[in-house]
């Protein structure tokens, strides 16, 4: 049993609003899986049914070999949730916070402190949630979705609306994740995220999955143009085909020294999803 | 019994920085501290400010307590989160009623000790405002369940609150409002607390009580079962 996650033909709908609808993939142990969409998607909704919160309407879906409707407090030990509405104690402490969860599974205060400082909030371990700013609380929120050291980490939009700094730090605590082992499914509308940090992906729109592979795969199957551009000391740009008049243009460039860069034009995840569906990833 | 523990351990940490609550524990016994203690007016009856304030104690302090903090928890999320911990609702319901009870029955000795009851009266005095803080706590929980954030539990609380607390003071000066009142578990408290020293347990006092009890613990069965938090949460 290698996959993490099994989803198949999951749809669901809030009353005749239908969010989901056929959705089929599988995430393999040890993998980072995004799932990538713009707001509106289904992104959260699938996470939701994933972790048991929500009842899907149609379909199944397998965390670690169970129904994900059917997980009970032993299951839930294995996972780990950042979701976007952080469920912290804004009052209490973030060493408290991480304390209450310890105690919750009965265990003592060993590794809280360790773990705040693996996420750089050793400083603030006194400070009350409420008193810290949007990314110190990501990263509570990502520290205590670790805690438990889970077998699979769900994060619903982990960096959204962070500056880059802490994202950066957020994806190298990721990364760190990624090396113990754990599987980790992402929501994200960051395109850039996706092709850092992710394995496989998923192109969700409108409740469907418009595509999926891993990034560089599904990059270069939108490769059509096939066009090569040449930036001139000039200023002047040029875009050539790939054929052998281009190869005798670039190397008359490069011979009278006019040449100052030359780019292939591969498609990202953004004009990808736009061919697919018309809309953007990320808001304008 | 390690959630009931947490949970417990938890509102330790929170309420000393949640002041809406703190207000609620600490209001009426440092009221009738200062009242028992600055006010003496001739021909008052004994323990007046102490009997007073201890039922309007029974009336607020659990009930917006508990409802307070499970509209927060909806509000805020984290009741989501202790789902993932596996916390079961009886679990839960259980840390905050203990933690709650305790503190309000803390209240209610500070409460009985300045209206000077001693002994077995005082014995009295606490027993009769335990089952008040119980009946109270329940009918808290099912405002708190009923709600989906703290706005609407603030505004379920407030209308029940005021008829508890304030109809047997407000008895005291009208007969209809005492015709009335009696139906009202806080009334029938308030019957029993002043006749601590020579106390008589009526017939239609414990029907009246049992009838509160039956009626509130439907409520809240009623509540909890309707309530979204059933639906998305196996912890409420």
């Amino acid at each position: 049993m290698n996959k993490a996650i099994s989803i198949k033909e999951l749809s669901h709908s809030f009353g005749k609003k239908t969010v989901l609808s056929g959705i089929s993939f599988e995430v393999e142990k040890g993998e980072v899986f995004g799932l990538l969409g713009p707001s509106g998607a289904g992104k959260t909704t699938l996470i939701n049914i994933l972790t048991g919160q929500l009842r899907a309407t149609g379909g199944c879906t397998l965390i670690l070999g169970t129904a994900s409707q059917d997980m009970t407090g032993e299951h839930y030990k294995q996972i780990g949730i950042m979701m976007d509405h952080f469920g912290l104690y804004e009052r209490m402490s973030c060493y408290d916070n991480l304390r209450f969860y310890q105690m919750l599974d009965g265990n003592g205060k060993d590794g809280i402190e360790e773990m705040l400082r693996g996420v750089g909030l050793s400083e603030a371990k006194k400070t009350p949630v409420m008193n810290l700013s949007k990314g110190m609380t990501n990263r509570l929120a990502f520290a205590r979705a670790i805690l438990r050291s889970p077998k699979i980490l769900f994060l619903d939009e982990p960096t959204s609306g962070l500056d880059p700094t802490t994202v950066e730090a957020i994806h190298k605590m990721i990364l760190e994740e990624k090396q113990k082992g754990t599987t980790i499914f992402l929501t994200t509308h960051n395109m850039h995220e996706a092709e850092k940090l992710c394995d496989n992906i998923a192109l969700l729109n409108e409740g469907k999955i418009v595509e999926y592979g891993a990034p560089a795969d599904i990059c270069r199957r939108y490769y059509h143009q096939k066009r090569i551009q040449l930036h001139l000391k000039s200023g002047e740009d040029i875009v050539l085909s790939y054929d052998a008049d281009s190869g005798k243009k670039i190397k008359e460039y490069l011979e009278m020294g006019e040449l100052e860069t030359i780019h292939s034009t591969e498609p990202n995840l953004e004009t990808i999803f736009m061919e697919l569906t018309g809309r953007r990833l990320e808001k304008e | 019994m390690n959630h009931v523990k947490a949970i417990l351990w938890k509102q330790l940490k929170d309420t000393l920085k949640n002041k809406v609550v703190l207000i609620q524990f600490i209001m009426f016994p440092v009221m009738t501290v200062i009242m028992e203690n600055a006010i003496s007016i001739q021909g008052m009856q004994e323990h007046f400010f102490a009997n007073l304030f201890a039922v309007m104690y029974v009336g607020m302090a659990p009930l917006t307590c508990i409802a307070s903090i499970i509209s927060e928890e909806k509000e805020k999320n984290t009741l989501r989160v202790l789902q993932m911990c596996n916390v079961k609702a009886f679990a839960y319901l259980l840390g905050n009623a203990i933690y709650i009870v305790s503190v309000c029955m803390l209240g209610s000795l500070v409460i009985g000790l300045a209206g000077g009851y001693k002994g077995f009266d005082l014995l009295t005095f606490i027993l009769i405002l335990f089952v008040g803080n119980i009946i109270s706590l329940v009918l808290g929980a099912a405002i708190g369940v009923a709600s989906k954030n703290q706005m609407m539990a603030t505004s379920l609380t407030m209308p029940v609150m005021m008829v508890l607390s304030f109809l047997p003071m407000l008895s005291m000066f009208n007969d209809t409002i005492r015709k009335i009142a009696k139906y009202f578990f806080t009334q029938q408290l308030n019957i029993l607390i002043n006749t601590v020293g020579n106390i008589t347990v009526r017939k239609d006092t414990i029907i009246i009580l049992l009838s509160n009890m039956v009626l509130i613990g439907v409520i809240f069965m009623v509540s909890y079962r309707k309530s979204f938090m059933r639906n998305t949460s196996p912890c409420l």
